[in-house]
């Protein structure tokens, strides 16, 4: 049995992670979706520290929250001329977006309740701590991952010099 | 009450969902970009969650979110990289207009 | 002496790639005196090595006995494939190799001094390509000078094919003219085709033996010759019991020792011109004269010769090849005279009398044996046609460069190469005069001419194997000096031109192409006393003294009288028929009116292989292979094309720009998939 106040907290992570995207894709003004996307991404790093990840959680605040949410508002900044609003979007469309929503998550759940493992309490687990974490990171044995890490900074360092080389003035 | 998988992988479901409907209703670049990242943070959640209630002793869902946030900032930086260009060259950025090198 | 021999090899390929690569910039005259002077310091150097192998002395080529020894000056490795098969590069020096160093150096170099004047007009214009012409001779005289030097037969192949695309290049020369290409696309051809049967040859002999090297080829299969070749007993032991056990095989009734050396020949007769791969040889005039002079007379076409000269041992081991050798010979010579009394351009008479003289060569290489005979009653030393044969390549390398670069000389004057527009030069042009006449008189065999001495032995060898082709060749030789004296009087005489006087009247060269005529007339009177009977000979062996009168001495005067009396007659008929303008030619051909046509058309070779080649091969078997291939494999090609052009057309509309549309095509593809995979895991 969880506490009530793991319940508690479960329902508002919940409750803000379906608010908040629901929010983030129906609102017609492109900063409030910024702001509701930023929401959203909060509630999912909620649910890694729930889960205790607690250095997941924290990049996904330091990176999505800090990084990729202000990027993209720049770049809303940028773009938009102030005070304007999107069109509003013709019925036919709505209908299809939502039937299309509806679909995927209608497939997702039936495809997660077929799968009755899945109902299973949580087993007991203590926070991985970061000894392990960068050991992990660095390490070139069997479960670690220093090939992909080394990967990703290249990608990284292509991105940098990618978005430089597209968006510098011609 | 028992809080399952399934407590934790249906919310990141109808996020999932959300994503789906954003993007396809969407014009605005940005707001399709806005979706897509709901999209993939609803994946990135369902890696740690699997990972989390399946595999407890275990980090390769954990390390994959890992990445796959690593991989998303690149890919968003790059979006938005194009997203400015196509504004300076159309000077609005409704996903209609871009249509110029087809074929 | 190793220096001496790898600067004779690489100054004119220096030379040809200097010239080749700079000559565009630099003045015509210039390049023309740079390559001159280029073959100018081969020619002291070849000199110097042929005077040190033959008359230094040396035990490294002479042997206490007096045998000369064959020389390996080095040798390097070019390719090795595995242990028992490489391929050297390398310089071997022997009679016969610093005989043609010689050779090919004076005559070279003679031709590089007279194209500095053959290669401009009247008014002094160069010749477009002046400078490639030049590149084009370094390049021959290269390719020639390694071939003539080459350790093993793969190198002497490789020089054999650089050879003939120098001879391609160089009569293609004047490339803007059709005949011109056809003829240097016809020579190509031709000689290709024969080297193929050379190059089967090869391979063949190195199967079966195991060696490329010309030493180790030689070296065994006559006694006695393992100590010319310096190769040590036990050596020619191992050597001699792979031959035995190799050679043994048979093949159509032949060993394939004979097969090989018969297609090696089949080589050979290409380069030289035998009939019936002959065809090219005349063709092959439409290059400049300077170029017909050097490969076309002296040099490339004695090739052949000096192939079986090379291999002579292995043929003596073979009779039956030697016997081909000395029939395809025998018929060529006939022919080839008989074609030439009826040419009228002074070049092709000159071009069929150079196969006929090879083919002289061929008969005098194929009637040579090793035991002892006897010829009118004296008799001949062993190995006396070999070394005919090398005497009268020599010699007639002199004198038929010296007819070609006379040839050359009228050509510039007149403008044309047929004797009709010519007549009665005599009095205009009188260096050109008595230096052709020089020639002729050595070509027909006239003592103490140089063609008379090698003429001379040849029929002598020849009376020591059969007395048929002892006559035979002595009726060609009678012919010979018949069509050169035809050609002589027609172009010095027969009628006095009034047309060539005043300000246009055809006159002598400038000295750049007198000169070269005088060295090589003096040449042709003098090169008969060679003493070639002590320095060259199929084993080493000295047959004869080595005295300046050695050659006198050892002459077979029955032999001699013979066909210097068959000349003579020869002359005096051709005297009577084309000295003053008269009837007599007219009537011989109304007489005989097949006969001339025969000859007149060359018996019609061209037009067979014209036939063999349109009608049978590219009518019967490359129409349907053209049709074929256009057809169908490229029809398969532009089906494929088509059809993906086609597709490529009709779905392109998906590539709308649209992203909604992209992601709706998406979305109901994952859909699709995920469904598909539902039902699977159900």
């Amino acid at each position: 049995m969880e506490s009530l106040g793991s319940i508690i907290t479960y329902v508002v992570i919940v409750l803000a992670i379906v608010v908040f995207s629901i929010l983030a894709v129906t609102t017609r003004k492109i900063l409030r979706a910024a702001t509701y996307l930023l929401f959203a991404l909060f509630a999912t790093a909620a649910v890694y520290f729930k889960l205790d990840y607690e250095f997941l959680g924290g990049v996904q605040i330091a990176v999505y929250a800090g990084g990729i949410v202000v990027l993209v508002v720049f770049a809303i900044l940028l773009t938009t001329h102030p005070g304007s609003n999107s069109e509003r979007l013709a019925s036919r469309s709505r209908r299809l977006g939502l039937v299309a929503g509806l679909a995927a998550f209608a497939a997702g759940a039936y495809s997660l309740i077929s799968r009755c493992e899945l109902l299973a309490p949580a087993p007991e687990m203590s926070n991985p701590d970061m000894d392990k974490i960068g050991t992990a990171l660095l390490g070139s044995d069997h479960f670690q991952y220093l090939l992909p890490f080394e990967a990703v900074s290249v990608l990284l360092l292509a991105c940098i010099i990618g978005g430089v080389v597209v968006a510098r003035k011609r | 009450m028992e809080i399952n998988a399934l407590y934790y992988l249906i919310p990141s479901l109808i996020m999932f969902a959300c994503g789906v409907y954003g993007f396809i209703t969407r014009r605005n670049m940005i707001a399709m970009l806005i979706s897509l990242e709901l999209m993939l943070n609803s994946v990135d959640m369902n890696f740690v969650v699997f990972n989390r209630f399946l595999f407890p002793g275990q980090m390769e869902g954990m390390f994959f979110t890992l990445f796959a946030i690593a991989i998303a900032a690149a890919e968003t930086a790059l979006a938005i990289a194009i997203v400015v260009n196509v504004y300076r060259a159309n000077n609005d950025i409704d996903v209609r207009d871009i249509c110029k090198m087809k074929f | 002496m190793a220096t001496s021999a790898i600067l004779i090899l690489a100054i004119p390929l220096l030379m040809f790639l200097f010239l080749g690569l700079t000559g565009k910039y630099m003045p015509h005259r210039y390049a023309g005196i740079l390559g001159t002077l280029g073959m100018g310091i081969t020619l002291i150097l070849a000199y110097t090595v042929a005077f040190q192998y033959f008359f230094s002395g040396n035990p490294e080529f002479i042997d206490a006995d007096g045998n000369r020894l064959q020389h390996i000056v080095f040798n390097y490795e070019w390719l090795n494939f595995y242990d028992n098969l490489s391929i050297h590069l390398g310089f071997l020096l022997d009679p016969i190799s610093a005989m043609m160093l010689v050779v090919i150096t004076t005559i070279s170099f003679m031709v590089h001094l007279y194209s500095n004047g053959y290669m401009r007009d009247h008014h002094g214009v160069w010749e477009t390509g002046f400078q490639r012409f030049y590149a084009f001779l370094s390049l021959f005289s290269f390719s020639m000078l390694g071939l003539v030097v080459a350790t093993n037969i793969f190198q002497m192949y490789i020089f054999w094919e650089l050879v003939g695309a120098s001879s391609y290049l160089l009569i293609g020369f004047y490339y803007t003219k059709p005949s011109a290409v056809s003829a240097s696309k016809k020579a190509f051809i031709v000689t290709r085709f024969a080297d193929l049967g050379f190059l089967i040859g090869i391979l063949v002999l190195s199967f079966y033996t195991g060696f490329f090297d010309f030493t180790a080829l030689t070296s065994v299969p006559v006694d006695g010759l393992a100590d010319t070749y310096s190769v040590s007993a036990g050596t020619a032991e191992g050597i001699r019991s792979i031959f035995e056990n190799s050679a043994a095989p048979m093949f159509m009734g032949a060993s394939v020792l004979t097969w090989a050396l018969v297609l090696i020949f089949m080589g050979g007769m290409g380069k030289s011109a035998m009939m019936p791969l002959h065809i090219w040889l005349p063709d092959a005039m439409e290059g400049p004269t300077p170029v017909s002079a050097l490969i076309h007379a002296a040099t490339m076409v004695v090739a052949g010769v000096y192939l079986v000269a090379r291999l002579f041992p292995l043929y003596l081991m073979e009779t039956a090849a030697l016997d081909i050798i000395t029939v395809v010979g025998a018929l060529t010579a006939l022919y080839a005279a008989m074609v030439a009394c009826t040419q009228i351009d002074i070049k092709r008479v000159l071009a069929f009398s150079t196969i006929s003289q090879i083919a002289f060569m061929m008969v005098s290489l194929g009637v040579t044996r090793i035991d002892h005979s006897t010829a009118l009653g004296h008799e001949v030393h062993e190995g006396l046609g070999y070394m005919a044969s090398m005497f009268h390549l020599f010699t007639h390398a002199m004198f038929k460069a010296l007819l070609f670069l006379g040839a050359g000389a009228l050509i510039h004057a007149i403008g044309s190469n047929d004797y009709t527009a010519m007549h009665g030069l005599r009095k205009y042009m009188p260096v050109t005069h008595i230096t052709f006449l020089v020639g002729c008189l050595a070509i027909a065999g006239i003592i103490p001419f140089a063609g008379f001495f090698s003429k001379d032995e040849i029929l002598t060898a020849c009376f020591g194997h059969s007395a048929v082709w002892a006559i035979w060749m002595a009726l060609v030789a009678g012919l010979t000096a018949f069509y050169m004296f035809r050609l002589y009087f027609l172009i010095f005489w027969w009628k006095e031109h009034k047309i060539h006087e005043g300000h246009h009247a055809p006159h002598d060269q400038p000295w750049t192409m007198t000169l070269p005529l005088v060295i090589l007339a003096v040449v042709s009177v003098i090169a008969g006393f060679v003493p070639f009977g002590s320095l060259v000979t199929w084993n080493g062996h000295p047959i004869t003294g080595d005295g300046f009168l050695a050659n006198l001495q050892n002459l077979n005067w029955g032999v001699a009288a013979m066909s210097l009396a068959i000349a003579v007659i020869a002359i005096i008929i051709a005297t009577v028929m084309y000295k003053k303008e008269n009837t007599i030619p007219e009537k011989m051909r109304a007489a005989l009116p097949n006969l001339w046509r025969w000859c007149h058309h060359r018996f019609y070779w061209d037009e067979l292989y014209q036939f063999i080649t349109h009608r049978i091969i590219f009518g019967l078997v490359c129409r349907p292979i053209a049709w074929f291939d256009r057809h169908i494999i490229d029809g398969t090609m532009d089906a494929l094309a088509d059809v993906t052009n086609k597709t490529s057309c009709a779905i392109r509309g998906f590539q709308s720009g649209n992203v909604h549309m992209y992601v709706w095509i998406y979305l109901i593809g994952a859909v699709l998939l995920g469904a598909v995979t539902m039902i699977c895991v159900l």
